[in-house]
């Protein structure tokens, strides 16, 4: 027999009637969702692997917090390599009245060794691929700094004590890439320029890099050659492990985004599972006829499994299709920041796209279906002879199973997706307990309604099974978009309204020893405020008692990344007012000048410090130690200097220092810190406002994204409403029909069906808004220590709008039942 | 008409069925033996609820009995499984039901072609649309049941049957949801393929007419067979 043939003709005529149509949008939203990620990630992935030279902009790189050993060149140019060397760090660039903070870049001939540099004769001009860096006397300037600066290429500005020219706008730069990490826009300048700034100070936080590049085999003898030579402080990137921040925000984005998208998929099962549930109903009568007519039961099995493959394939292919459509959006949103250019996404994410439709389809539909094959042939007979019941463990335990390996899958991990599995069954526990819970409570509601809505109500309670599945779908959906925009808002209110108003909001650095009377001075006079300078000393840590230690004596990474830099030690006589000594004594004044040192506790507690051990520290090639008198508890959001590790004053006096301090500037004087930069133009000033705007900014644009990913939840929520309409449409039908012969007016049986819809959605609205205050409580005082205030825009918005959409869906799935003729109906059923 | 071989194609020996149900064991047939022999046209007649569609879902393997037998074509039916009877069915046994029974997603074409591609014939179109130009509905063919009326949806039923040449025909209250005249055209087209491919019908009705047109009359009462009419 010619199964395929017939499989596919029943196919296509099943899926004219529109019966395939919810099992086919809930594949294909599901697909979308999995895809839309997958292809959005695979192209940064592949940007990282296939460009890490590029962003790299060498083949390998040495990074260092000093100056590197010329042996490094020299053994580089022994296995030749060609090499550059940049510096970078934060300044302020200098343009007649007007200041600005910069990235400076030094670099040195023959940067970028890998990818090109782009610049443009003026802002706005279409750019081009340059060879050669600034000319020494010129610098290139990203576009973000001539608007500030107010300047065109041609004019003159200041670096340091530098008076440079700018001769072209910079707009592409390969090791740069996105704009995600930088708090300020580049400026690029001659490394032979560099001295004539005076930037390069003592106790300078400048990054130090030598690029090398080459045959590969002469880059691997470079590594190993090296390897062993590097100083604390000194790491090689090469293009497997380029730009390890954006390795780990991609692998973050991964995890994070495609969870937030098996949600869909998770949605997309259950639409799945009632949508297979009307077909297999409506197929006992066609089974059972093929059975009289000879079909055996492996051809019943092959009809639907061949049904199954062929509609999972379309729905799947039609949803990596939109899924391509929709990364696009991630990618604008999201790909900017990482990095400029994004390669075309590989097949991969299709593979992943597809095999999740078949496994929620195969998981879902295909035991139920398979299940068909018991139909009797009797039936024909006896039209209410069905098919022997499944169990609902072994109909749905496979999809329940194959969405759980799904999950763990794309968790990454196996303790994050156990997390992730548990929290997610507790989370539908809880969630189901509270569904059902208002649904019993509807019904002592029902009878003080009118007689449609007393229908509408009736029709959630009688099917209460189906409509706890609906208000999860949408309560979830709506909990996401909540917290995403509102609790969001809220928190970050909360946390501006908790900063006093004058807190500071400029950190003044890099000043140097000799100008701290002179810095105090100004200060004093201009702003009115007296300001605390704190010393500011580099130290690396490398032993806590007699046991040496470096990034790999830790697992925990936040551990790893402090050990690996190096801290700022200060000093000073008197506990600052928003630190609070939580053990230990504080120094007095006969112990200035004494090797003792408190520690912030929260810094103790990771990298496993307590009271009486004794700290190692190297500053500047001399080794420092001291021990630990007293642990600091820091309120870090005062936003004033603050200090991990502290020591009384004399005992590092004898170690170059840089000072720093924080101001609060009223927004009607900017022009102080003009003045302060012309006065001392080494001084580098950070807005806290800026730096807050770019971080808002980036928590925007992460939000924006999942809100994205969000949004195919509501939809699959909307296809597990329209399932669940289709599955009860037969039903709601002759209900209608018999309404409208006992007299029952069309707006009558619209208000039934508006209300019951409607009350699912205020049910799903308020589970939504009960969850999303309660997390937002939950973040606000265990999670960012905030006072939680209760926002009433959650509950209206939340409640409204699944009131008002659900409702509407609903009533546009189903007002068409109103257009069927009653006696038709009622002929046809009897 | 019989055609004087006397090897039955159909027999029951002590063919009975109970069920259980609230009020205790139900009997639905007691121990009924039956022969029916090639050719032969027998009207199964009783009222409702005398037994008659549950001996006919017996006679045809849709349904397993409590105890006795039935041979189809010296088969013992029920000595096979499911998917046995099924293929039984498939190569020799055609219905047609009250309620046709059509597949509402294939057209009248596809739904006559149905058992000759399940049985694996690869010349199941051309036969179907001759036999469908037989019972006059060619013109209808890519039309869906839902577009057909009663009576021709009946006709395309009666073409399914016949279209594999079975040779046993069991038909269920043919023209019991059908008005008189259609009715009547509809059995005159039962009869005359019946004849023209001799095969042998069994008919259950409560259709006095219509039982008349049969060779024989078997009544049932009770689940009880009555003394042949």
């Amino acid at each position: 027999m010619n199964t395929l043939a017939l499989a596919m003709r029943m196919l296509r005529r099943d899926w004219r009637a529109g019966e395939l149509r919810a099992l086919a949008l809930a594949l294909i939203v599901a697909v979308t969702s999995v895809t839309a990620v997958g292809f959005f990630t695979d192209r940064i992935d592949q940007a990282l692997h296939r460009q890490a030279n590029e962003l790299l902009g060498a083949d390998l790189l040495i990074a260092s917090d000093h100056p590197l050993a010329n042996e490094l060149r020299s053994i580089a140019h022994q296995n030749n390599l060609r090499s550059a060397e940049t510096l970078d760090f934060p300044s302020m660039v200098v343009a007649g009245e007007k200041t600005h903070l910069a990235e400076i870049k030094a670099v040195s001939d023959g940067y970028p060794l890998r990818g090109k540099l782009y610049t443009a004769p003026q802002r706005f001009m279409p750019d081009a691929p340059v060879s050669g860096i600034p000319q020494p006397g010129t610098v290139w300037l990203d576009a973000g700094l001539l608007g500030p600066l107010d300047i065109a290429a041609g004019d003159r500005i200041s670096v340091g004590e530098a008076q440079l020219i700018v001769a072209a706008v910079l707009t592409r730069e390969p090791a740069r890439g996105g704009d995600l990490f930088s708090i300020a826009p580049r400026l690029m300048l001659n490394l032979a320029d560099l001295p004539n700034t005076q930037l390069v100070q003592p106790a300078s936080r400048i990054r130090y890099r030598l690029l090398v590049a080459g045959e590969a085999k002469n880059i691997a003898a470079y590594r190993t050659a090296i390897a062993h030579r590097l100083k604390p402080g000194e790491r090689i990137e090469g293009v497997e492990d380029a730009r390890p921040e954006l390795r780990t925000a991609l692998n973050r984005a991964q995890s994070f985004l495609g969870l937030a998208a098996l949600v869909s998929v998770m949605l997309a099962g259950v639409a799945v599972a009632i949508a297979t549930r009307r077909f297999m109903t409506r197929h006992l009568d066609n089974c059972a006829m093929m059975r009289c007519l000879g079909a055996v039961q492996a051809d019943i099995t092959r009809i639907y499994v061949f049904q199954i493959l062929a509609l999972g394939l379309a729905a799947s292919l039609a949803g990596c299709m939109l899924g391509y459509a929709a990364q696009g959006v991630l990618a604008q949103v999201l790909g900017t920041m990482v990095t400029a250019e994004l390669p075309l996404p590989s097949l991969q994410p299709v593979v992943f796209g597809v095999l999740t439709g078949m496994i929620t389809l195969v998981g879902f539909a295909l035991p139920p279906l398979l299940h068909l094959k018991h139909v009797p042939p009797l039936r024909v007979l006896r039209r209410d002879i069905g098919a022997p019941p499944a169990s609902s463990l072994t109909a749905y335990g496979f999809g329940v199973a194959a969405l759980a390996a799904l999950m763990l899958w794309q968790a990454g991990d196996l303790k994050l997706g156990g997390y992730v599995l548990g929290g997610t069954a507790a989370a539908l526990l809880v969630l189901t307990a509270f569904a059902l819970a208002l649904i019993s409570a509807l019904r002592l509601l029902r009878h003080r309604a009118g007689v449609a809505w007393r229908f509408g109500i009736a029709n959630i309670t009688r099917r209460a099974q189906g409509s706890v599945v609906q208000i999860l779908g949408f309560g979830v959906g709506i909990m996401a978009l909540l917290l995403l925009t509102l609790v969001r808002g809220d928190l970050l209110k909360d946390w501006q309204k908790s900063l006093p108003a004058d807190a500071p909001n400029r950190f003044l650095i890099n000043i140097q020893p000799g100008q701290v009377l002179a810095i105090h001075d100004f200060l004093t006079r201009e702003n009115g405020t007296e300001p605390t300078l704190f010393p500011m000393i580099r130290a690396r840590l490398t032993g806590i008692n007699d046991e040496a230690i470096s990034a790999n004596t830790y697992t925990d990474e936040r551990a790893q990344r402090l050990v690996s830099r190096e801290f700022n030690l200060s000093w000073g006589a008197q506990i600052q007012s928003d630190n609070q000594l939580v053990a230990g004594h504080w120094w007095s004044a006969a112990e200035h000048g004494k090797r003792v040192l408190s520690v912030e506790e929260g810094l103790a507690k990771t990298l496993g410090i307590k009271l009486g051990d004794t700290l190692h520290y190297m500053i500047g090639g001399e080794e420092f130690t001291a021990k630990v008198t007293s642990l600091r508890k820091v309120e870090w959001d005062s936003m004033r200097a603050n200090f991990f590790v502290m020591a009384p004053p004399g005992a590092l006096d004898s170690y170059p220092a840089s000072y720093i301090t924080s101001l609060y500037v009223p927004q009607n004087q900017p022009e102080l810190m003009n003045k302060l930069v012309k006065a001392f133009p080494n001084v580098t000033v950070i807005d806290v406002a800026a730096i807050m705007a770019q971080v808002r900014l980036i928590m925007e644009r992460v939000s924006l994204a999942v809100e994205y990913v969000f949004l195919f939840t509501v939809m699959a929520g909307l296809l597990v409403l329209y399932a669940a309409i289709q599955a009860t449409l037969d039903e709601r039908i002759r209900e209608s029909a018999i309404l409208r012969t006992l007299g029952a007016r069309r707006g009558q049986l619209l208000t039934g069906l508006f209300s019951e819809f409607a009350v699912l959605g205020l049910l799903a609205g308020l589970v939504a808004s009960t969850a999303a205050t309660l997390l937002g409580y939950l973040l606000a005082t265990h999670v960012f220590h905030l006072p939680f205030s209760l926002n009433p825009w959650i509950w209206l918005t939340g409640i409204v709008g699944g009131t008002l959409g659900v409702g509407l869906a609903g009533l546009l799935g189903t007002r068409f039942i109103l257009q069927r003729p009653p006696l038709e109906v009622l002929r046809n059923s009897c | 008409m019989p055609d004087g071989s006397s090897y039955p194609i159909v027999r029951a020996e002590n063919l009975a069925k109970q069920v259980n149900s609230p009020e205790g064991e139900l009997v639905l047939l007691h121990d009924i033996d039956l022969t029916i022999v090639p050719g032969e046209a027998v009207a199964i007649i009783g009222a409702s609820g005398s037994g008659k569609s549950t001996l006919l879902g017996l006679l045809a393997g849709l349904d397993t009995p409590s105890r006795g037998q039935v041979w189809i074509d010296g088969t013992d039916l029920f000595a096979l499984d499911e998917d046995g009877r099924a293929r039984l069915r498939g190569a020799m046994i055609g219905f047609v039901f009250q309620s046709f029974q059509l597949l509402p997603n294939l057209t009248a074409l596809e739904n006559v072609m149905l058992p000759l591609e399940l049985a694996g014939r690869s010349d199941a179109r051309d036969v179907s649309r001759a036999v469908l130009a037989r019972v006059g509905l060619d013109a209808r063919r890519n039309h869906y049941p839902k577009q057909l009326s009663g009576g021709e949806q009946q006709r395309v039923a009666i073409a399914r049957a016949f279209a594999p040449q079975p040779k046993l025909l069991f038909a269920d209250e043919p023209t019991g949801n059908l008005d008189r005249a259609t009715g009547k055209r509809v059995a005159d087209l039962l009869f005359e393929i019946n004849q023209e491919l001799a095969t042998t019908l069994v008919l259950v009705t409560h259709d006095e007419t219509l039982a008349q047109r049969c060779n024989r009359r078997l009544e049932l009462e009770t689940g009880r067979l009555k003394v042949e009419a």
